[in-house]
């Protein structure tokens, strides 16, 4: 069963059309709401007009003085509004809602309120941030800071034979699930508020809704319905829209329906967060890195939602699978005012590893040795320690991934033969190598701190069903934890199933974040469905070796008896496992998958346009649970980081999206990727479900820096900031030629 | 201009997955609300509203259209086929069988237009090449799968179709 | 979604003969609507002012395609997918055929019709080029009866267009004098399906003797229509090919072009790939056979 590619549990109602999301179902009596949002960047909010025209009558209206209890929406400073109450820090911040029943008459009133504002200065990047013209946020636009400092970091640079300095960008990245945000809410005397809606995590609009409502636990409740997509894209904004529509829900008293539009979708919702990063390297001769300062700043909007946390990611992935004997890392996440950036798969890592992977190319041809030679140099090995201090204590080997990788890729023979091509061709060729780690699970002591708890439950006919808060969005939640539940009980997939995330009939198995689940999750599966067992032998009805149709009839005769069976098992902190909070040392997860990946790109110059022709993902991931799944893991998650590289470019303008569509956001179509060979290597996790580590996010973090190390090799020029558009290619080009203009041309704005 | 209502709700009257229907709507009613929101049919997804990315595609007369663009006045006397249609049709067994095993759903969310999709290449390439089948599903987006395992379960499909 | 269909209504006609006449007696009351891929983006965005749609879909007059031995009057309703399926079409005026596979997806490619893209006169559309370059002409037809006008003169500026009140394109027709013509066209967008162009090329080209004896060459996404460029075509005629003649060609490309910036690129970009694309025309031109006496 593991290591099987198990049939997807809920395919079958996906291929029929079957499954419903939010916005295919109706509730008696429903309603729909809208949002009226700010226009403006940053400023008060001095007068709200209805235009004459619309029956406002018929309008149920909701403003921050409805709010029955807190007005912010919690989850870790509590400082973002549900409601704008008197001013406004972003562009499309929520200011007034509006329900009615016909969803066009509802839409054309939103845009007959007009509030009129008074401007106040507004901030739009790191710089305008850092150099405190506005202050913003707090008293100095500073979200989070964090220090990672490991060795003596000072001796190095007199020693150094080379100082290498890099500065590298990301931008912001949409997460485009093709399913937008969309909740239906309703609201009760007695049982509270209900929520249904496209979410990953159940437990954290449970958490949002209490302050919010003034509300207790158990009236509160939230469901999870089929989600067409998420991507860190629904991990916190669902509390927002939640919230939105259970305020209408109360005003009402019917069921709301909110369903975002795409337009509204990009501009209003969290965005990757764009980042900038500095690195300054003490190198020996030979090219091994002895130390040096990386200094990591992202841009998290206006609200600090979760920008610590991406922030923490990308500090600790900043170094790579590097060794660094010292280092300092200073990290901060800045406050502007655009809507609040938020969770997006890879969490901070694809920002810090991009800046890394550019980086170790440049001291490579600083030093004067090959892309491969000056990773073979600094390798993390076993043994070793992280710059947290994390001692690797597997026998990861990146070398021999690096050969595999390599060798799969035909990179030394491709790079042979570009180097000859390029020479006379229009269209040249380049191969570009990413080598990268990716932390699972929450950070440090971030796994106890969420204590999660998941269940299992015997059913009346003998089947097992699986109770976790956990959900599914594509990536397999359901059939993973069916199958570990099977394989702990040597019973068939077809006898188990899963719970519908509902809080008031699931346990809290944590957020469905941070590649935790199949590893972290899975396990607690694992030893929640042995306990059902336990139960069961207990009790005298099933030996501690039974075959499934021995369990099947044990559990049943178990319900019959005493109407449930139900086992659960809450998450432990593995020994030995230590983490400083304050000075950011220790292990920071309980596991690291390994990985390198090789892309081939293809630059034609008559429209300085990049294709790829080949990529080679190969990734160390503990073991393959399910390898159909796995692969399509890796493949989308190369895919979308391959948009993040070359196509997925927001065009600010003061703070708002200008491109929120999709003909002018584009991702790729099926006809612009290059074949993606995908291949993996297990050297196991004693801290994951059956030796598994988290790989959902891993193919984010690498496919980048590998592209525009390609596109380098082509070209011979470097580039240091994604997306990577062929503006971009042609301004560098024509400036790095020189050629002599004729007009005074302005640069592109593009970065 | 007035503000009075311009039209009046009319009667239409198409096929839809082989049962005739009427609905009284106005004419420029998109045709992905009528099937979804009348005949209750919501299988039919909506991704963008600008027929950009093919969930809400479905068959008229044969022919594959984002339904998000038809009013539904011009689908009038036609004959619709949705996925809840294909769904039914086990001819196309083997497709929803290969998008199930093979990694062509995930989140599914694209899923329906996927099937439409592919369904209406086979028709018409019954063994198309791998370039093909990526050509034949250009204007449906996935934001999931990166397509790969999409394209082989298509492959797979006309396999199977081929040889039964 | 942001229009309300109640504000909106959509009638039909049988046939073009009833359609022309309803246009007649509401004049400029009445939107026709084809295959509805540009005007239904602009209704659910809520920017469709008129209130009032006729639809032309499917009318059998203008879903045709007929050959004669010296033209052929593509129907002005026929969809990108019936132009991409017609042999003849395929066969000589490739720039056309390949320009349909370029518009949007299968679906969008089985409702877009030929008639609403120059309608529509997005000066990113993708088959108006390959209509200049193939010198096409428009029969346009309203209740009064038909005319014909070139192509080249029916656009005026950002969308306006020599369209009278009541009128409707009925066929676009072009002269089968081109299938000794070696031909060039390629689209510069985003990504390589559904994308819209930041620039698009459609060139055709004639070499006689070494020398140019016609050249043609239209482009896209690079001023407020399509344009020719009859400037560089007159530097062109005539000339014997070398990379003076290419280096000249490309600054003159650049003369007759006013590529801005957008929100899809830039005029810079745009300057710099116009001149690469005419002299990758030119350069394949000069690399073509000569052709059979």
């Amino acid at each position: 069963m593991i290591g099987s590619s198990m049939p997807r549990k809920e395919g079958r109602d996906k291929v029929t059309g079957r499954a419903r999301y939010v916005d295919d179902l109706a509730f008696p009596g429903m309603i729909y709401g809208a949002t009226v949002r700010s226009a403006i960047p940053r400023g008060i909010i001095r007068e709200i007009e209805f235009a004459p025209g619309v029956a406002w009558d018929e309008f149920v209206i909701v403003s921050a003085k409805d709010i029955p209890g807190k007005n912010y929406i919690a989850l870790i400073e509590n400082d973002q509004p549900c409601l704008a109450d008197g001013r406004v820090n972003h562009p499309e911040e929520p200011v007034l809602l509006l329900a009615h029943s016909d969803k066009h008459i509802l839409a054309a009133a939103v845009t007959a309120v007009n509030i009129q504002y008074e401007l106040e200065p507004a901030i739009f990047t790191i710089e305008e941030s850092e150099r405190k013209e506005q202050v913003i946020w707090g008293a100095d636009n500073v979200f989070k800071t964090f220090t990672v400092e490991k060795g003596n970091v000072e001796s190095i640079w007199a020693r150094a034979a080379f100082i290498v300095e890099g500065e590298y960008f990301t931008g912001a990245q949409e997460q485009l699930y093709i399913e937008t945000n969309g909740v239906i809410a309703s609201f009760d005397r007695e049982k509270g508020v209900s929520v249904w809606g496209s979410l990953q995590c159940p437990y954290y609009v449970h958490k949002a809704l209490m302050p919010l409502f003034g509300l207790p636990d158990e009236r509160v409740r939230v469901v999870q319905t089929e989600t067409g997509g998420a991507f860190g894209g629904k991990e916190e904004y669902p509390s927002m829209i939640a919230a939105h529509a259970a305020l209408l829900a109360m005003k009402s008293g019917r069921p709301v329906k909110m369903i975002y539009d795409r337009a509204e979708d990009m501009a209003a919702t969290t965005k990757r967060h764009p980042s900038r990063t500095r690195h300054r390297t003490a190198v020996a001769p030979n090219g091994k890195i002895l130390g040096g300062t990386i200094d990591f700043v992202i841009d998290g909007g206006a609200y600090a939602t979760l920008s610590s946390v991406v922030l923490s990611r990308g500090t600790i992935h900043a170094g790579g699978p590097y060794f660094w004997p010292a280092i300092r890392i200073t990290s901060k996440a800045l406050a502007t005012n655009a809507p609040p950036h938020g969770a997006f798969r890879g969490f901070g890592a694809p920002q810090s590893l991009f800046a890394m992977e550019r980086h170790i190319e440049r001291i490579a041809q600083t030093v004067g040795v090959s892309s491969v030679e000056i990773r073979r140099r600094n390798f993390l090995k076993q043994g070793q320690t992280t710059t947290t201090d994390q001692l690797i204590n597997e026998p990861v080997d990146l070398e021999k991934l690096l050969d595999r990788a390599l060798e799969l890729s035909g990179y030394e023979e491709k790079k042979r033969r570009f180097a000859e091509s390029n020479k006379h061709a229009r269209v040249k060729k380049g191969v570009g190598i990413a080598a990268f780690l990716h932390g699972a699970g929450f950070t440090g002591s971030g796994e106890r701190y969420l204590n999660s708890l998941v269940g299992a439950e015997g059913t009346a006919d003998g089947r097992v069903r699986v109770l976790v808060s956990s959900t599914e969005f594509g990536q397999g939640t359901n059939t993973v934890l069916c199958q570990i539940a099977a394989e702990a009980l040597g019973l068939p997939y077809d006898a188990v199933t899963i719970a519908q995330p509902d809080t008031t009939m699931v346990p809290n198995s944590g957020p469905t974040v941070a590649s935790r689940t199949a590893m972290v999750v899975g396990k607690l599966v694992a030893s929640a469905a042995l306990g059902l067992k336990q139960t069961l032998v207990v009790a005298g009805l099933l030996g501690e070796k039974c075959t499934a149709d021995e369990f099947r009839a044990a559990c049943a005769q178990y319900v019959a008896e005493h109407k449930t069976l139900r086992s659960f098992a809450r998450y432990e902190q593995p020994e030995g496992i230590f983490w400083d909070d304050r000075s950011y040392r220790g292990e920071a997860y309980a596991a690291f998958a390994w990985a390198i990946y090789v892309a081939e790109a293809t630059v034609d110059l008559t429209s300085y346009s990049v294709s790829l022709d080949d990529f080679v993902a190969l990734q160390e991931v503990g073991r393959v649970l399910n390898p159909v799944l796995a692969r399509g893991q890796i493949i989308g998650g190369v895919a979308q980081a391959i948009g993040l590289a070359l196509f997925e470019k927001v065009e600010w303008r003061q703070g708002r999206m200008q491109n929120n569509q999709m003909t002018n956001y584009v991702i790729p179509t099926s006809v612009d990727l290059p074949p993606i060979r995908v291949f993996f290597e297990e050297l196991g996790n004693r801290h994951g479900a059956f030796g598994s580590k988290g790989i959902g996010e891993l193919p984010m973090d690498g496919p980048a820096p590998a592209i525009v190390s390609a596109i380098e090799d082509a070209l011979g020029l470097a580039f240091n900031s994604i997306p990577l558009l062929p503006e971009t290619i042609f301004e560098t080009m024509t400036s790095a030629a020189n050629e002599p203009q004729e007009e005074d041309l302005a640069p592109s704005g593009a970065r | 201009m007035s503000a009075a209502r311009a039209a009046a709700k009319r009667s239409f009257s198409f096929n839809v997955n082989g049962k005739s229907e009427t609905v009284c709507i106005y004419p420029m009613e998109r045709l992905l609300d009528v099937l979804r929101n009348e005949l209750v049919l919501t299988g039919t997804k909506e991704g963008c509203g600008e027929g950009e990315c093919g969930a809400c595609c479905m068959l008229i007369d044969g022919s594959l259209v984002n339904s998000c663009l038809i009013p539904v006045a011009q689908a009038e006397n036609t004959s619709i086929v949705t996925i809840e249609g294909l769904a039914d049709n086990s001819r196309y067994a083997p497709l929803r069988d290969a998008f199930v095993a093979m990694g062509g759903a995930q989140c599914g969310i694209c899923t329906p237009g996927m099937i439409l999709a592919s369904a209406h290449l086979l028709e018409r390439k019954p063994a198309p090449s791998r370039d093909e089948i990526r050509e034949g599903l250009s204007g449906n987006l996935c934001r999931c799968t990166g397509y790969t395992q999409i394209v082989e379960a298509v492959a797979e499909a006309a396999r199977r179709m081929a040889s039964s | 979604m942001k229009a309300n269909p109640a504000d909106y209504d959509l009638i039909g006609a049988p046939n073009l003969g009833a359609a022309l006449a309803l246009m007649a007696e509401n004049p400029g009351a009445l939107l026709p609507i084809a295959g509805g891929t540009d005007l239904m983006v602009q209704f659910a965005a809520g920017t469709l002012a008129s209130r009032r749609l006729l639809s032309i879909w499917n009318l059998p007059e203008l879903r045709r395609i007929d050959v004669s031995a010296d033209e052929i009057r593509i129907g002005a309703g026929s969809t990108y997918t019936d132009v991409r399926r017609h042999e003849l079409i395929a066969r000589e005026f490739p720039l056309l055929a390949q320009a349909a596979a370029w518009t949007g997806g299968i679906a969008n490619q089985n409702r877009g019709t030929l008639g609403g893209n120059i309608v529509n006169a997005s000066p990113a559309a993708d088959s108006l080029p390959a209509l200049l370059a193939y010198e096409a002409e428009l029969i346009l037809a309203s209740a009064a009866g038909e005319r014909r006008v070139a192509y080249v003169d029916f656009h005026t500026g950002y969308k306006q267009m020599r369209l009278e009140a009541g009128e409707l394109i009925r066929s676009i027709c072009i002269p089968r004098r081109f299938s000794e013509c070696v031909s060039y066209t390629r689209k510069i967008g985003g990504r390589n399906a559904q994308a819209i162009s930041k620039v698009c090329v459609a060139a055709l080209g004639r070499a006689a003797g070494g020398a140019i004896a016609d050249v043609r060459i239209a482009l896209g996404s690079v001023a407020p229509i399509p344009i020719r460029l009859p400037a560089t075509e007159a530097l062109l005629r005539g000339k014997h090919m070398d990379a003076q003649l290419i280096a000249a060609a490309r600054k003159a490309a650049l003369a007759e072009t006013q590529p801005i910036d957008d929100i899809r690129s830039t005029a810079r970009y745009r300057s710099a790939v116009v001149s690469n694309l005419v002299a990758e025309f030119l350069e394949l031109l000069a690399a073509a056979p000569a052709p059979h006496a």
